[in-house]
């Protein structure tokens, strides 16, 4: 690196250049970020803090998979080292199993696709200039700020009582060692910031609660002429879907957690056996916000690669309508479920079997959608672009993941395999394997609209390919290791389970990197890229119809809608790289 | 033809199986497997298939228009799976109502979970921080917890029950292979969560009864100081007291015998026999300066030759204390003595031969 290139220095003549007046450069200053309401600049903010996020922790879990990789893991070799160094080293994985699997869960995967994608892209697809309460929308983002700045004294709080522990007195223990699920009695008594991170993740329950309600306003009153419900394109029914279980079960998640904080500063005696409260109640409340959750999580994944998979293999979705349908049922089932997470707490034989049928009957809804994406590859057109490649990453990790929790679902086999490391690897496919790539997906399909920018194909799909061989690499060892019996959230393990450790944790490293190509990519992309033609793909969704990148108030005439997957009309035009409408 | 597929997966997948579960869940995992194996072969097979046929390239040209809708196909492709996996349901349910309901006369082992050790309690009053177990016989476990929650797993049994404290939960199983298993804690429990293991010996036909008489007679058969270091670590003094002179939640044992301390009413006291046995049956009457009145009462929990045990072992690690300590087991062993008795007399028959 020698000299840095201005952004602009390859720009094309302003002619081939949709518009020179852009969101990006609209108003300058921090302010006119900070406090805008427009969904773009929101949507990138968000997209800022949840890379930032992942970053985060990712960086967790390399140390840890690389503390389990170390001789001091090896329950064998604890004779060799001082038993107060050993636990402090088992006090550190605890801190750094937990910080990861919260800052993940919290601060990525709930927000992520919503927030970064959805913010972007739902207006735009609607052919509106903003979402229902633009004002809403930059509060929910200032809570998500407040929200995750609240985890981040949790963890500086950490390292401060931890390089000064003489501070511990003055602002109490820091960092975070209850596990993401935060269970009682273990979070009534466990020296750390339990206090501080579940008022966090409340807060951050918020943003999400608000962002929920925003796009199904926005889904109801701003849908432009011509688009009825079932020619709204897959990723807002999805969105719908997820807005959905947003508004039901986050305060059940509230609550939980206020509940959670009282008993922990008041003893009140709610989840406290000692104080005459039920341990299972807790989970019960926990699991009722946080299965549904986990379609927080992957519906929106689900919608993105429904059009991802249309757009690039230049195909009409298949099934339209079952995909449309199976996001609300996904939605609705899913509440449902909660009761599998606890088949080995005590609950009784009728519960645990009601739960087992019922979570076989959300698997459907999931099967179905697998099959239509492939049929919609069928007689198709497949560009087998970056985000193409994606989409097939997803589909077969996705496939993995659902596929496994067949296991966890039947009762007799879950009751060996809960809590091990089957149920890690079943949940990284799902929620990893799945929603992160399809979020890499999506921000590389979006990116040419976000920033105006290409991006390097063949980095790309080198950086995919790393991904995606590092991942299986990773995780899939984790099955076994699982299966052979190997419980989660261990700081050490017996000899028997060493060789699964040493594989994943080479494979962590290998999707480390490749991740780290991704975000080489996008920089390169925002420094050199070439500039975007207004619809790269030659998709048929409203938001390829405005300028990359849109201009501040997106559409100069609000557009009419037709078949969102009817692509026949968009024609690729070789001079400007990009998909033109024949009729224009 | 389940016996087949599984012998085709075993090794890698599930471990040895030394119980009578192992077949009927092994056969779920591995119907489910090889399911899964098959669906994912197909899904792999189309997606490589379509790839390669209709991907974009020089003199492709997609045959237009493909359809997007077929509802005789997305409706087989719902029922099928919903009737596969009906059945998946139906067998997993299956298998765990066998968990769920032990026979009547099992034989039946008290298990007390606490962070972080595990400890076993036999129907004549022996505790062991192992499991042991007969062969072939349905073994009860009924369990409780004294702090957090924390799960019982046994990999090789396949059985798994979470210690939920306030309550009793209960499981059981029939162990068929002899031979020693890990016994693991799978609901996380803090800082030593992953060394919260144990061993399950199964003892061979005949020899269990052998085995438990004699571990529950350790008093007669070890010596007074090494009996008390037994009893430290079994009974959890060891969670909160060292023997190494580091101190942790409470004062260590290590030269405490002799020692004088200061107490937190700013009296003194000499760490003597009375003291130390006050200190186990009352705990609260006085704290040692510096740390906290936590520790539970051990009164009608230890006998009094156990309590002797201790104090014998605290003198044997203490500078302060240069008496001798005795090395005759404190209770007297009728059994040995007939059995020592025994052995002689075989020797002089041997002799005589
Ligand atoms: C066909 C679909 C699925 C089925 C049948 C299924 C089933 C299950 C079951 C029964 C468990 C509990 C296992 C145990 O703890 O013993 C579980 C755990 C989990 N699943 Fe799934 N699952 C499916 C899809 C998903 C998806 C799509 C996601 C998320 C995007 C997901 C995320 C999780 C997570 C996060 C956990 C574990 C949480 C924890 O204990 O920390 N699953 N799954
Ligand atoms: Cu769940
Ligand atoms: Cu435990």
């Amino acid at each position: 690196m020698t000299s840095i290139p201005t952004p602009h220095a390859n720009k094309l003549p302003e002619s081939q250049h949709n518009s020179s007046d852009n969101y990006l450069n609209h108003s300058k200053g921090f302010m006119s970020w900070a406090f805008t309401v427009d969904h773009k600049r929101i949507g990138i903010m968000y997209g800022i803090s949840i890379c930032a996020f992942l970053l985060l922790g990712g960086i967790f879990a390399l140390i840890l998979r690389t503390m389990l990789a170390l001789p001091i893991a090896n329950i064998d070799n604890h004779a060799n080292y001082d038993p107060a160094y050993l636990k402090h080293w088992m006090d550190i994985y605890n801190h750094m199993f937990t910080l990861h699997g919260a800052v993940m869960v919290f601060l990525f995967i709930i927000p992520g696709i919503p927030a970064v994608l959805g913010n972007f892209v739902l207006p735009l697809m609607l052919g509106a200039k903003d979402v229902a309460f633009p004002k809403l929308n930059l509060a929910s983002f200032h809570i998500f700020v407040i929200g995750s700045l609240i985890l981040a004294w949790v963890l500086l709080k950490g390292v401060l009582v931890a390089m000064f522990p003489g501070l511990s007195p003055y602002i109490g223990y820091g960092g975070l060692e209850t596990g993401w699920t935060f269970y009682t009695p273990y979070s009534m008594d466990s020296n750390s910031a339990v206090v501080e991170a579940t008022f966090g993740a409340f807060v951050l329950g918020f943003s999400s609660i608000l962002t929920g309600v925003n796009f199904i306003a926005s889904m109801h009153m701003l849908r432009p002429k011509g688009m009825n419900w079932f020619r709204m394109p897959l990723f807002l029914w999805a969105l719908y879907g997820t807005a959905i279980i947003q508004l039901l079960a986050t305060p059940v998640l509230a609550i939980t957690l206020l509940l959670l904080i009282a008993e922990r500063a008041f003893r009140v005696g709610i989840f406290d056996p000692n104080l005459d409260g039920d341990p299972i109640l807790y989970q019960h409340f926990f699991w009722f916000y946080s299965h549904p959750a986990v379609y927080i999580m992957v519906l929106p994944a689900m919608g993105v690669i429904s059009e991802l998979v249309t757009a690039h293999s230049r195909k009409h979705i298949f099934g339209y309508s079952f995909i449309a349908y199976s996001s609300i049922a996904i939605a609705l089932l899913g509440f449902f479920v909660w009761g599998h997470h606890m088949f080995t707490s005590g609950q009784s034989a009728m519960a645990n079997a009601v739960f087992s049928l019922l979570t076989f009957s959300v698997s459907i809804p999931s099967a179905i959608k697998v099959f239509n994406w492939l049929s919609t590859m069928y007689r198709g057109e497949i560009h087998l672009r970056t985000p193409m490649l994606y989409v097939l990453s997803f589909i077969l990790l996705f496939a993995i993941g659902g596929l496994t929790g067949l296991f966890l679902g039947a009762l007799a086999t879950d009751i060996h395999l809960h809590d091990t490391y089957f149920i890690v690897a079943h949940f990284h496919y799902v929620m990893m394997g799945s929603v992160l790539i399809a979020f890499l997906g999506g921000m590389y399909h979006w990116w040419p609209k976000m920033t105006g920018k290409m991006y390097s194909e063949k980095v790309g799909k080198i950086a995919c390919a790393m991904v995606f061989v590092g991942f299986n690499l990773t995780f899939f060892i984790q099955f076994i290791a699982g299966s052979q019996g190997m419980p989660r959230r261990y700081a050490s393990y017996v000899d028997d389970y060493m060789i699964y450790h040493h594989i994943s944790t080479g494979g962590a490293f290998v999707l480390g990197t490749g991740l780290f190509l991704v975000l080489f990519n996008w920089i390169h992309s925002l420094l050199k890229g070439a500039p975007a033609p207004a619809n790269p793909w030659g998709a048929n969704t409203l938001e390829w119809q405005c300028s990359s990148p849109p201009p501040h108030d997106n559409f100069a005439d609000t557009p009419v809608a037709g078949d969102p997957y009817d692509m026949t009309e968009w024609q690729y035009d070789e001079s400007i790289k990009g998909y033109v409408k024949a009729n224009d | 033809m389940i016996n087949l597929l599984a012998q085709l997966g075993s090794r890698v997948w599930m471990p040895d199986n030394a119980s009578n579960y192992g077949s009927e869940v092994d056969g779920l995992f591995y119907f489910i497997y090889w399911l899964c194996v098959l669906m994912f072969m197909m899904i792999l097979g189309w997606m490589i298939l379509f790839v390669v046929r209709y991907r974009k390239r020089e003199g492709y040209q997609a045959n237009k228009p493909a359809p997007h809708h077929s509802t005789a196909l997305e409706l087989t492709w719902s029922i099928i799976p919903t009737i596969v996996v009906m059945g998946i349901f139906y067998f997993g349910f299956k298998g765990f109502l066998d968990m769920a309901t032990p026979p009547s006369q099992a034989y039946e082992i008290q298990v007390i979970a606490k962070k972080w050790s595990w400890q076993f309690v036999y129907p004549n009053g022996h505790v062991d921080n192992n499991l042991h177990v007969p062969v072939d016989t349905p073994i009860r476990l009924v369990m409780q917890s004294d702090d957090v929650i924390h799960s019982l797993f046994i990999p090789a049994f396949r059985i798994k029950k979470d210690a939920v404290p306030g309550r009793f939960t209960k499981t059981w199983f029939t162990a068929t292979q002899p031979g020693d298993f890990n016994l693991f804690c799978a609901e996380y429990c803090g800082q030593q969560h992953s060394v919260m293991k144990s061993t399950v010996t199964v003892h061979p036909a005949g020899e269990f009864e052998g085995w438990l008489t004699d571990a529950a007679n350790f008093l007669k058969k070890m010596s007074p100081a090494e009996a008390g270091a037994k009893i430290y670590n079994l009974r959890g003094c060891a969670q909160c007291h060292t023997s190494d002179g580091q101190a942790s939640t409470g004062p260590t044992f290590k030269d405490l015998f002799g020692r004088e301390e200061a107490m937190t009413d700013g009296s003194k006291l000499l760490a003597d026999e009375d003291y130390i046995k006050e200190s186990i049956l009352e705990p609260g009457a006085h704290i040692v300066a510096g740390y906290q009145n936590v520790m539970p009462t051990y009164k009608g929990q230890l006998k009094d030759s156990e309590i002797t045990a201790l104090i014998l072992y605290f003198k044997s690690i203490s500078k302060h204390f240069d008496g001798t300590i005795p090395t005759e087991p404190l209770e007297k062993d009728d059994q040995a003595a007939s059995e020592q008795e025994n052995q002689s007399s075989e020797t002089t028959t041997e002799g005589q031969q």
